[in-house]
Protein backbone atom coordinates (compact mmCIF):
# COMPACT_ATOMS: atom_id res chain seq x y z
CA UNK A 1 0.00 0.00 0.00
CA UNK A 2 1.16 3.52 -0.71
CA UNK A 3 1.12 6.09 2.07
CA UNK A 4 1.93 9.78 2.30
CA UNK A 5 3.65 10.95 5.48
CA UNK A 6 2.76 14.63 5.94
CA UNK A 7 5.31 16.28 8.21
CA UNK A 8 4.30 19.08 10.58
CA UNK A 9 6.88 21.04 12.55
CA UNK A 10 6.42 22.75 15.89
CA UNK A 11 7.22 26.43 15.27
CA UNK A 12 10.66 27.36 16.54
CA UNK A 13 11.68 23.76 17.16
CA UNK A 14 14.49 23.70 14.60
CA UNK A 15 15.59 27.24 15.42
CA UNK A 16 16.03 26.24 19.06
CA UNK A 17 18.67 23.68 18.09
CA UNK A 18 22.37 24.38 17.69
CA UNK A 19 23.76 24.46 14.17
CA UNK A 20 25.36 21.09 14.83
CA UNK A 21 22.09 19.53 16.02
CA UNK A 22 20.23 21.04 13.03
CA UNK A 23 22.76 19.43 10.70
CA UNK A 24 22.28 16.08 12.42
CA UNK A 25 18.48 16.37 12.04
CA UNK A 26 18.87 17.23 8.37
CA UNK A 27 20.98 14.12 7.86
CA UNK A 28 18.28 12.00 9.54
CA UNK A 29 15.72 13.33 7.08
CA UNK A 30 17.95 12.48 4.13
CA UNK A 31 18.69 9.04 5.58
CA UNK A 32 14.96 8.31 5.81
CA UNK A 33 14.56 9.47 2.23
CA UNK A 34 17.09 6.81 1.29
CA UNK A 35 15.28 3.90 2.98
CA UNK A 36 14.02 1.26 0.52
CA UNK A 37 10.36 1.72 1.53
CA UNK A 38 10.51 5.48 0.92
CA UNK A 39 9.71 6.04 -2.75
CA UNK A 40 9.48 9.80 -2.79
CA UNK A 41 9.45 12.95 -0.76
CA UNK A 42 10.25 16.61 -0.63
CA UNK A 43 11.29 19.12 1.99
CA UNK A 44 9.68 22.54 1.67
CA UNK A 45 11.22 25.97 2.20
CA UNK A 46 10.03 27.79 5.34
CA UNK A 47 6.50 29.10 5.62
CA UNK A 48 7.66 32.69 5.06
CA UNK A 49 8.24 31.75 1.42
CA UNK A 50 4.68 30.48 0.92
CA UNK A 51 2.04 32.04 -1.30
CA UNK A 52 -1.64 31.16 -1.24
CA UNK A 53 -4.08 31.24 -4.15
CA UNK A 54 -7.79 31.24 -3.47
CA UNK A 55 -11.04 32.43 -4.98
CA UNK A 56 -12.79 35.50 -3.59
CA UNK A 57 -15.94 36.96 -5.15
CA UNK A 58 -15.27 35.06 -8.36
CA UNK A 59 -11.74 36.42 -8.72
CA UNK A 60 -8.43 34.71 -8.13
CA UNK A 61 -6.78 36.14 -5.05
CA UNK A 62 -3.05 35.81 -4.40
CA UNK A 63 -1.76 36.47 -0.90
CA UNK A 64 1.39 36.10 1.13
CA UNK A 65 1.65 33.24 3.64
CA UNK A 66 0.47 29.65 4.11
CA UNK A 67 -3.12 28.46 3.74
CA UNK A 68 -3.51 26.99 7.20
CA UNK A 69 -3.52 29.35 10.12
CA UNK A 70 -2.44 26.57 12.41
CA UNK A 71 0.21 26.43 15.06
CA UNK A 72 2.08 23.59 13.39
CA UNK A 73 3.79 24.24 10.06
CA UNK A 74 3.62 21.87 7.11
CA UNK A 75 7.21 21.13 6.20
CA UNK A 76 7.18 18.45 3.54
CA UNK A 77 6.28 14.82 2.97
CA UNK A 78 7.50 11.33 2.23
CA UNK A 79 5.87 8.77 -0.03
CA UNK A 80 6.29 5.22 1.08
CA UNK A 81 5.34 1.66 0.27
CA UNK A 82 4.31 -0.38 3.30
CA UNK A 83 2.51 -3.64 3.98
CA UNK A 84 -0.04 -1.98 6.29
CA UNK A 85 -0.64 0.95 8.61
CA UNK A 86 1.47 -0.51 11.43
CA UNK A 87 4.52 -0.75 9.15
CA UNK A 88 3.96 2.81 7.92
CA UNK A 89 3.64 3.95 11.54
CA UNK A 90 7.04 2.46 12.40
CA UNK A 91 8.67 4.65 9.75
CA UNK A 92 6.59 7.71 10.64
CA UNK A 93 7.76 7.43 14.26
CA UNK A 94 11.35 7.88 13.07
CA UNK A 95 10.67 11.25 11.43
CA UNK A 96 12.64 13.82 13.48
CA UNK A 97 9.71 16.24 13.63
CA UNK A 98 7.90 13.80 15.95
CA UNK A 99 10.47 13.93 18.76
CA UNK A 100 10.86 17.70 18.26
CA UNK A 101 7.27 18.50 19.25
CA UNK A 102 5.74 18.22 15.78
CA UNK A 103 3.68 15.45 14.23
CA UNK A 104 3.33 13.26 11.17
CA UNK A 105 0.01 12.57 9.50
CA UNK A 106 -0.23 9.22 7.70
CA UNK A 107 -2.68 9.15 4.81
CA UNK A 108 -3.24 6.36 2.32
CA UNK A 109 -2.64 7.43 -1.26
CA UNK A 110 -5.36 7.03 -3.88
CA UNK A 111 -4.39 4.76 -6.70
CA UNK A 112 -5.68 5.26 -10.19
CA UNK A 113 -8.50 2.77 -10.96
CA UNK B 1 -16.40 -18.43 12.37
CA UNK B 2 -17.16 -14.84 11.41
CA UNK B 3 -13.84 -13.81 12.92
CA UNK B 4 -12.02 -16.32 10.75
CA UNK B 5 -13.67 -15.00 7.60
CA UNK B 6 -13.14 -11.34 8.45
CA UNK B 7 -9.51 -12.06 9.18
CA UNK B 8 -9.09 -14.00 5.92
CA UNK B 9 -10.73 -11.44 3.67
CA UNK B 10 -9.94 -8.26 5.58
CA UNK B 11 -13.47 -7.09 4.82
CA UNK B 12 -16.35 -7.10 7.32
CA UNK B 13 -19.23 -6.82 4.86
CA UNK B 14 -17.93 -9.48 2.48
CA UNK B 15 -17.42 -11.87 5.38
CA UNK B 16 -20.90 -11.27 6.78
CA UNK B 17 -22.61 -11.83 3.42
CA UNK B 18 -20.59 -14.95 2.68
CA UNK B 19 -21.30 -16.37 6.13
CA UNK B 20 -25.04 -15.74 5.74
CA UNK B 21 -25.06 -17.51 2.37
CA UNK B 22 -23.14 -20.46 3.78
CA UNK B 23 -25.62 -20.84 6.65
CA UNK B 24 -28.52 -20.64 4.18
CA UNK B 25 -26.95 -23.36 2.03
CA UNK B 26 -26.37 -25.54 5.09
CA UNK B 27 -30.02 -25.12 6.12
CA UNK B 28 -31.05 -26.28 2.67
CA UNK B 29 -28.63 -29.19 2.22
CA UNK B 30 -27.91 -30.73 5.61
CA UNK B 31 -31.43 -32.07 6.31
CA UNK B 32 -31.19 -34.21 3.17
CA UNK B 33 -27.40 -34.73 2.77
CA UNK B 34 -26.64 -35.13 6.45
CA UNK B 35 -24.45 -32.94 8.67
CA UNK B 36 -20.74 -33.00 7.66
CA UNK B 37 -18.13 -34.47 10.03
CA UNK B 38 -16.65 -31.03 10.68
CA UNK B 39 -19.54 -28.57 10.32
CA UNK B 40 -17.43 -25.51 11.16
CA UNK B 41 -14.87 -26.35 8.50
CA UNK B 42 -17.62 -26.97 5.94
CA UNK B 43 -19.24 -23.62 6.69
CA UNK B 44 -15.99 -21.68 6.48
CA UNK B 45 -14.92 -23.42 3.26
CA UNK B 46 -18.31 -22.85 1.68
CA UNK B 47 -18.35 -19.21 2.73
CA UNK B 48 -14.85 -18.75 1.41
CA UNK B 49 -15.78 -20.20 -1.99
CA UNK B 50 -18.89 -18.00 -2.18
CA UNK B 51 -16.82 -14.93 -1.39
CA UNK B 52 -14.11 -15.83 -3.90
CA UNK B 53 -16.78 -16.19 -6.59
CA UNK B 54 -18.14 -12.77 -5.74
CA UNK B 55 -14.69 -11.22 -5.80
CA UNK B 56 -13.97 -12.70 -9.22
CA UNK B 57 -17.15 -11.10 -10.55
CA UNK B 58 -16.43 -7.73 -9.00
CA UNK B 59 -13.56 -5.81 -10.61
CA UNK B 60 -13.58 -3.08 -7.98
CA UNK B 61 -12.31 -5.59 -5.42
CA UNK B 62 -9.55 -6.83 -7.75
CA UNK B 63 -6.99 -5.72 -5.26
CA UNK B 64 -8.34 -8.13 -2.68
CA UNK B 65 -8.03 -10.97 -5.18
CA UNK B 66 -4.31 -10.30 -5.33
CA UNK B 67 -4.26 -10.64 -1.57
CA UNK B 68 -6.15 -13.94 -1.79
CA UNK B 69 -3.81 -15.27 -4.46
CA UNK B 70 -0.89 -14.66 -2.15
CA UNK B 71 -2.55 -16.65 0.64
CA UNK B 72 -3.98 -19.48 -1.49
CA UNK B 73 -0.90 -21.57 -0.89
CA UNK B 74 -1.70 -21.96 2.84
CA UNK B 75 -3.70 -25.10 3.50
CA UNK B 76 -6.75 -23.28 4.80
CA UNK B 77 -8.94 -26.39 5.06
CA UNK B 78 -6.40 -28.16 7.27
CA UNK B 79 -6.21 -25.19 9.59
CA UNK B 80 -9.92 -24.86 10.29
CA UNK B 81 -10.02 -26.51 13.67
CA UNK B 82 -10.63 -25.33 17.20
CA UNK B 83 -7.17 -23.89 17.72
CA UNK B 84 -7.15 -21.76 14.55
CA UNK B 85 -10.45 -20.03 15.28
CA UNK B 86 -9.38 -18.50 18.65
CA UNK B 87 -6.40 -16.80 16.98
CA UNK B 88 -8.75 -15.14 14.50
CA UNK B 89 -10.96 -13.95 17.34
CA UNK B 90 -7.95 -12.38 19.00
CA UNK B 91 -6.90 -10.73 15.72
CA UNK B 92 -10.41 -9.36 15.36
CA UNK B 93 -10.44 -7.88 18.86
CA UNK B 94 -7.07 -6.19 18.39
CA UNK B 95 -8.17 -4.86 14.99
CA UNK B 96 -11.41 -3.42 16.39
CA UNK B 97 -9.41 -1.69 19.14
CA UNK B 98 -6.63 -0.35 16.92
CA UNK B 99 -5.39 3.08 18.08
CA UNK B 100 -5.90 4.53 14.58
CA UNK B 101 -9.66 4.24 15.17
CA UNK B 102 -11.51 6.79 17.29
CA UNK B 103 -12.43 5.42 20.73
CA UNK B 104 -16.16 5.50 20.05
CA UNK B 105 -15.50 3.62 16.81
CA UNK B 106 -13.46 1.01 18.71
CA UNK B 107 -16.31 0.52 21.16
CA UNK B 108 -18.98 0.26 18.43
CA UNK B 109 -16.92 -2.07 16.26
CA UNK B 110 -16.04 -4.35 19.19
CA UNK B 111 -19.69 -4.63 20.17
CA UNK B 112 -20.74 -5.27 16.55
CA UNK B 113 -18.05 -7.62 15.30
CA UNK B 114 -16.85 -9.33 18.49
CA UNK B 115 -19.90 -9.31 20.75
CA UNK B 116 -22.32 -9.67 17.84
CA UNK B 117 -24.78 -6.99 18.92
CA UNK B 118 -26.94 -5.54 16.15
CA UNK B 119 -26.55 -1.98 14.97
CA UNK B 120 -29.82 -1.00 16.67
CA UNK B 121 -28.90 -2.68 19.96
CA UNK B 122 -25.64 -0.71 20.10
CA UNK B 123 -27.37 2.53 19.10
CA UNK B 124 -29.94 2.09 21.88
CA UNK B 125 -27.27 1.33 24.45
CA UNK B 126 -25.35 4.52 23.59
CA UNK B 127 -28.45 6.66 23.17
CA UNK B 128 -27.88 7.58 19.52
CA UNK B 129 -30.02 6.96 16.45
CA UNK B 130 -29.62 3.81 14.39
CA UNK B 131 -28.50 5.95 11.45
CA UNK B 132 -25.77 7.61 13.52
CA UNK B 133 -24.44 4.27 14.71
CA UNK B 134 -24.60 2.83 11.18
CA UNK B 135 -22.52 5.77 9.91
CA UNK B 136 -20.04 5.35 12.76
CA UNK B 137 -19.58 1.66 11.98
CA UNK B 138 -19.30 2.26 8.24
CA UNK B 139 -16.68 4.96 8.74
CA UNK B 140 -14.70 2.65 11.00
CA UNK B 141 -14.79 -0.23 8.52
CA UNK B 142 -13.81 2.11 5.69
CA UNK B 143 -10.90 3.42 7.74
CA UNK B 144 -9.71 -0.14 8.38
CA UNK B 145 -9.67 -1.05 4.69
CA UNK B 146 -8.56 2.27 3.20
CA UNK B 147 -5.81 3.01 5.70
CA UNK B 148 -4.64 -0.59 5.79
CA UNK B 149 -5.18 -1.37 9.46
CA UNK B 150 -3.84 -4.93 9.65
CA UNK B 151 -5.73 -7.98 10.94
CA UNK B 152 -3.10 -9.29 13.28
CA UNK B 153 -2.22 -9.83 16.89
CA UNK B 154 0.39 -7.14 17.64
CA UNK B 155 4.03 -8.22 17.94
CA UNK B 156 5.52 -8.62 21.45
CA UNK B 157 7.19 -5.19 21.50
CA UNK B 158 3.87 -3.32 21.26
CA UNK B 159 1.53 -5.96 22.69
CA UNK B 160 1.38 -4.49 26.23
CA UNK B 161 0.13 -1.08 25.11
CA UNK B 162 -2.21 -2.56 22.49
CA UNK B 163 -3.64 -4.95 25.07
CA UNK B 164 -4.11 -2.03 27.44
CA UNK B 165 -6.18 -0.35 24.71
CA UNK B 166 -8.36 -3.45 24.30
CA UNK B 167 -8.92 -3.71 28.05
CA UNK B 168 -9.74 0.00 28.17
CA UNK B 169 -12.46 -0.51 25.55
CA UNK B 170 -13.95 -3.45 27.43
CA UNK B 171 -13.87 -1.52 30.72
CA UNK B 172 -15.42 1.50 29.00
CA UNK B 173 -18.30 -0.69 27.78
CA UNK B 174 -18.69 -2.06 31.30
CA UNK B 175 -18.76 1.40 32.90
CA UNK B 176 -21.21 2.64 30.29
CA UNK B 177 -23.50 -0.17 31.28
CA UNK B 178 -22.84 -0.09 34.99
CA UNK B 179 -25.63 2.24 36.05
CA UNK B 180 -27.68 2.59 32.91
CA UNK B 181 -27.63 -0.48 30.71
CA UNK B 182 -27.18 -3.90 32.34
CA UNK B 183 -27.01 -5.60 28.95
CA UNK B 184 -23.82 -3.64 28.15
CA UNK B 185 -22.21 -4.63 31.44
CA UNK B 186 -23.08 -8.25 30.65
CA UNK B 187 -21.50 -7.92 27.17
CA UNK B 188 -18.34 -6.46 28.69
CA UNK B 189 -18.08 -9.41 31.07
CA UNK B 190 -18.66 -11.80 28.17
CA UNK B 191 -15.87 -10.07 26.22
CA UNK B 192 -13.69 -10.29 29.32
CA UNK B 193 -14.26 -14.04 29.47
CA UNK B 194 -13.32 -14.46 25.80
CA UNK B 195 -10.12 -12.46 26.34
CA UNK B 196 -9.24 -14.34 29.53
CA UNK B 197 -9.66 -17.65 27.71
CA UNK B 198 -7.53 -16.51 24.77
CA UNK B 199 -4.82 -14.81 26.84
CA UNK B 200 -4.41 -17.04 29.87
CA UNK B 201 -0.92 -15.73 30.65
CA UNK B 202 -1.89 -12.06 30.82
CA UNK B 203 -2.75 -11.28 34.44
CA UNK B 204 -4.30 -7.90 33.63
CA UNK B 205 -6.91 -9.61 31.44
CA UNK B 206 -7.94 -11.89 34.30
CA UNK B 207 -7.73 -8.92 36.65
CA UNK B 208 -10.22 -6.94 34.57
CA UNK B 209 -12.63 -9.87 34.42
CA UNK B 210 -12.44 -10.31 38.19
CA UNK B 211 -12.95 -6.56 38.69
CA UNK B 212 -16.04 -6.48 36.49
CA UNK B 213 -17.55 -9.56 38.17
CA UNK B 214 -16.99 -8.11 41.64
CA UNK B 215 -18.57 -4.77 40.66
CA UNK B 216 -21.48 -6.38 38.82
CA UNK B 217 -22.17 -8.61 41.83
CA UNK B 218 -23.30 -5.55 43.80
CA UNK B 219 -25.73 -4.22 41.18
CA UNK B 220 -28.93 -5.17 42.97
CA UNK B 221 -27.80 -3.57 46.24
CA UNK B 222 -26.56 -0.24 44.85
CA UNK B 223 -29.93 1.45 44.72
CA UNK B 224 -32.87 1.61 47.05
CA UNK B 225 -35.50 2.87 44.64
CA UNK B 226 -34.09 6.18 43.46
CA UNK B 227 -31.59 6.42 46.28
CA UNK B 228 -27.90 5.59 46.10
CA UNK B 229 -26.73 3.15 48.77
CA UNK B 230 -23.12 3.41 49.90
CA UNK B 231 -20.99 0.28 50.01
CA UNK B 232 -20.94 0.06 53.79
CA UNK B 233 -24.75 0.31 53.95
CA UNK B 234 -25.53 -2.24 51.26
CA UNK B 235 -27.63 -5.31 51.90
CA UNK B 236 -25.08 -8.08 51.35
CA UNK B 237 -27.80 -10.63 50.78
CA UNK B 238 -28.65 -8.78 47.57
CA UNK B 239 -25.15 -9.33 46.19
CA UNK B 240 -24.62 -12.00 43.58
CA UNK B 241 -22.41 -14.41 45.51
CA UNK B 242 -21.61 -16.67 42.52
CA UNK B 243 -20.07 -13.62 40.80
CA UNK B 244 -18.14 -12.69 43.93
CA UNK B 245 -16.86 -16.26 44.35
CA UNK B 246 -15.79 -16.32 40.73
CA UNK B 247 -13.99 -12.97 41.06
CA UNK B 248 -12.21 -14.14 44.21
CA UNK B 249 -11.26 -17.45 42.58
CA UNK B 250 -9.70 -15.65 39.61
CA UNK B 251 -7.58 -13.55 41.97
CA UNK B 252 -6.53 -16.61 43.95
CA UNK B 253 -5.34 -18.29 40.77
CA UNK B 254 -3.18 -15.30 39.80
CA UNK B 255 0.41 -15.28 40.98
CA UNK B 256 0.34 -11.87 42.64
CA UNK B 257 4.03 -11.12 42.31
CA UNK B 258 4.10 -7.52 43.52
CA UNK B 259 6.52 -6.24 40.90
CA UNK B 260 4.35 -7.32 37.97
CA UNK B 261 0.93 -6.43 39.38
CA UNK B 262 -0.99 -4.10 37.11
CA UNK B 263 -3.84 -1.66 37.74
CA UNK B 264 -6.73 -4.00 36.95
CA UNK B 265 -5.41 -6.71 39.24
CA UNK B 266 -4.97 -4.20 42.07
CA UNK B 267 -8.46 -2.77 41.55
CA UNK B 268 -9.88 -6.29 41.55
CA UNK B 269 -8.01 -7.09 44.77
CA UNK B 270 -9.50 -3.96 46.36
CA UNK B 271 -12.99 -4.91 45.17
CA UNK B 272 -12.54 -8.41 46.62
CA UNK B 273 -11.47 -7.00 49.99
CA UNK B 274 -14.55 -4.79 49.94
CA UNK B 275 -16.80 -7.87 49.84
CA UNK B 276 -15.59 -9.16 53.19
CA UNK B 277 -17.69 -9.02 56.34
CA UNK B 278 -15.19 -6.84 58.20
CA UNK B 279 -13.25 -4.50 55.92
CA UNK B 280 -9.46 -4.67 56.24
CA UNK B 281 -8.91 -0.93 55.80
CA UNK B 282 -5.14 -0.92 56.23
CA UNK B 283 -4.82 -3.49 53.42
CA UNK B 284 -7.36 -1.66 51.24
CA UNK B 285 -5.59 1.62 51.91
CA UNK B 286 -2.20 0.13 51.00
CA UNK B 287 -3.58 -1.24 47.72
CA UNK B 288 -5.20 2.08 46.80
CA UNK B 289 -1.92 3.89 47.50
CA UNK B 290 -0.03 1.38 45.35
CA UNK B 291 -2.56 1.92 42.58
CA UNK B 292 -2.25 5.71 42.84
CA UNK B 293 1.55 5.47 42.74
CA UNK B 294 1.42 3.10 39.75
CA UNK B 295 -0.99 5.16 37.65
CA UNK B 296 -0.20 8.69 38.84
CA UNK B 297 -3.93 9.31 38.55
CA UNK B 298 -5.29 12.10 40.78
CA UNK B 299 -8.72 10.47 40.73
CA UNK B 300 -7.28 7.25 42.10
CA UNK B 301 -5.30 9.27 44.65
CA UNK B 302 -8.66 10.75 45.68
CA UNK B 303 -10.16 7.28 46.07
CA UNK B 304 -7.15 6.24 48.13
CA UNK B 305 -7.93 9.07 50.54
CA UNK B 306 -11.31 7.51 51.30
CA UNK B 307 -9.56 4.31 52.39
CA UNK B 308 -6.83 6.25 54.22
CA UNK B 309 -9.56 8.01 56.21
CA UNK B 310 -10.79 4.63 57.46
CA UNK B 311 -7.30 3.33 58.22
CA UNK B 312 -5.54 6.45 59.52
CA UNK B 313 -8.29 8.98 60.26
CA UNK B 314 -9.87 11.92 58.39
CA UNK B 315 -7.11 14.48 59.08
CA UNK B 316 -4.44 12.43 57.27
CA UNK B 317 -6.89 11.78 54.43
CA UNK B 318 -7.84 15.46 54.10
CA UNK B 319 -4.16 16.36 53.69
CA UNK B 320 -3.97 13.95 50.75
CA UNK B 321 -7.16 15.36 49.20
CA UNK B 322 -6.12 19.00 49.54
CA UNK B 323 -2.88 18.33 47.66
CA UNK B 324 -4.91 17.37 44.58
CA UNK B 325 -5.92 19.78 41.81
CA UNK B 326 -9.41 18.64 40.76
CA UNK B 327 -11.61 21.75 41.09
CA UNK B 328 -14.16 20.58 38.51
CA UNK B 329 -14.45 17.05 39.80
CA UNK B 330 -17.67 16.41 41.70
CA UNK B 331 -16.21 13.68 43.88
CA UNK B 332 -13.24 15.81 44.99
CA UNK B 333 -15.72 18.19 46.56
CA UNK B 334 -17.91 15.46 48.03
CA UNK B 335 -14.91 13.62 49.48
CA UNK B 336 -13.59 16.85 51.06
CA UNK B 337 -17.07 17.50 52.40
CA UNK B 338 -17.29 14.10 54.04
CA UNK B 339 -13.85 14.43 55.64
CA UNK B 340 -14.57 17.96 56.87
CA UNK B 341 -17.84 16.70 58.32
CA UNK B 342 -16.02 13.99 60.25
CA UNK B 343 -13.54 16.57 61.54
CA UNK B 344 -16.43 18.65 62.89
CA UNK B 345 -15.79 21.55 60.48
CA UNK B 346 -19.49 21.94 59.65
CA UNK B 347 -19.51 25.23 57.71
CA UNK B 348 -16.68 24.15 55.40
CA UNK B 349 -18.32 20.75 54.97
CA UNK B 350 -21.62 22.29 53.96
CA UNK B 351 -19.88 24.57 51.44
CA UNK B 352 -18.06 21.62 49.94
CA UNK B 353 -21.27 19.57 49.66
CA UNK B 354 -22.83 22.49 47.77
CA UNK B 355 -19.90 22.55 45.35
CA UNK B 356 -20.41 18.82 44.78
CA UNK B 357 -24.16 19.27 44.32
CA UNK B 358 -23.56 21.93 41.66
CA UNK B 359 -21.60 19.35 39.68
CA UNK B 360 -23.77 16.28 40.29
CA UNK B 361 -24.99 14.59 37.12
CA UNK B 362 -27.58 12.04 38.19
CA UNK B 363 -30.76 12.26 40.25
CA UNK B 364 -29.70 9.67 42.87
CA UNK B 365 -26.43 11.53 43.43
CA UNK B 366 -28.26 14.86 43.76
CA UNK B 367 -30.69 13.41 46.28
CA UNK B 368 -27.82 11.89 48.27
CA UNK B 369 -25.95 15.21 48.45
CA UNK B 370 -29.09 17.20 49.25
CA UNK B 371 -29.74 14.72 52.05
CA UNK B 372 -26.24 15.27 53.41
CA UNK B 373 -26.66 19.07 53.40
CA UNK B 374 -30.05 18.84 55.09
CA UNK B 375 -28.68 16.65 57.85
CA UNK B 376 -26.46 19.34 59.36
Amino acid sequence: MQYALLIYHMPGALEALSAEEREKVSQEYWALRGEPEVTGGVALHPVETATTVRNQDGKTLVTDGPFADTKEIFGGFYLLEAENLDEATKIAARVPAVRLGGSVEIRPVRTRP
Amino acid sequence: MLAALISYFGDFDLAEEAAAEAFATAAQRWPSDGVPDNPAAWLVTTARHRAIDRLRRDRVLAGKLRLLAATETTHWDDDVDDTAIPDERLELIFTCCHPALATEAQVALTLRAVAGLTNDEIARAFLVSGETMKRRLTRAKTKISTAGIPFSVPPPDVLPERLAAVLAVVYLIFNEGYDRAPELAAEAIRLGRVLAALLRDESEVSGLLALMLLHEARRAARFDGQDLVLLQDQDRSKWSWPDIEEGRAILDRLDLDRSSTGPYVIQAAIAALQTEERLDWPRISALYTALADLTGSPVIRLNSAVAIAEADGPAVALAVVDRLDLPDYQYWHSTRAELLRRLGRADEARAAYREALARARTEPERRFLEGRIANF
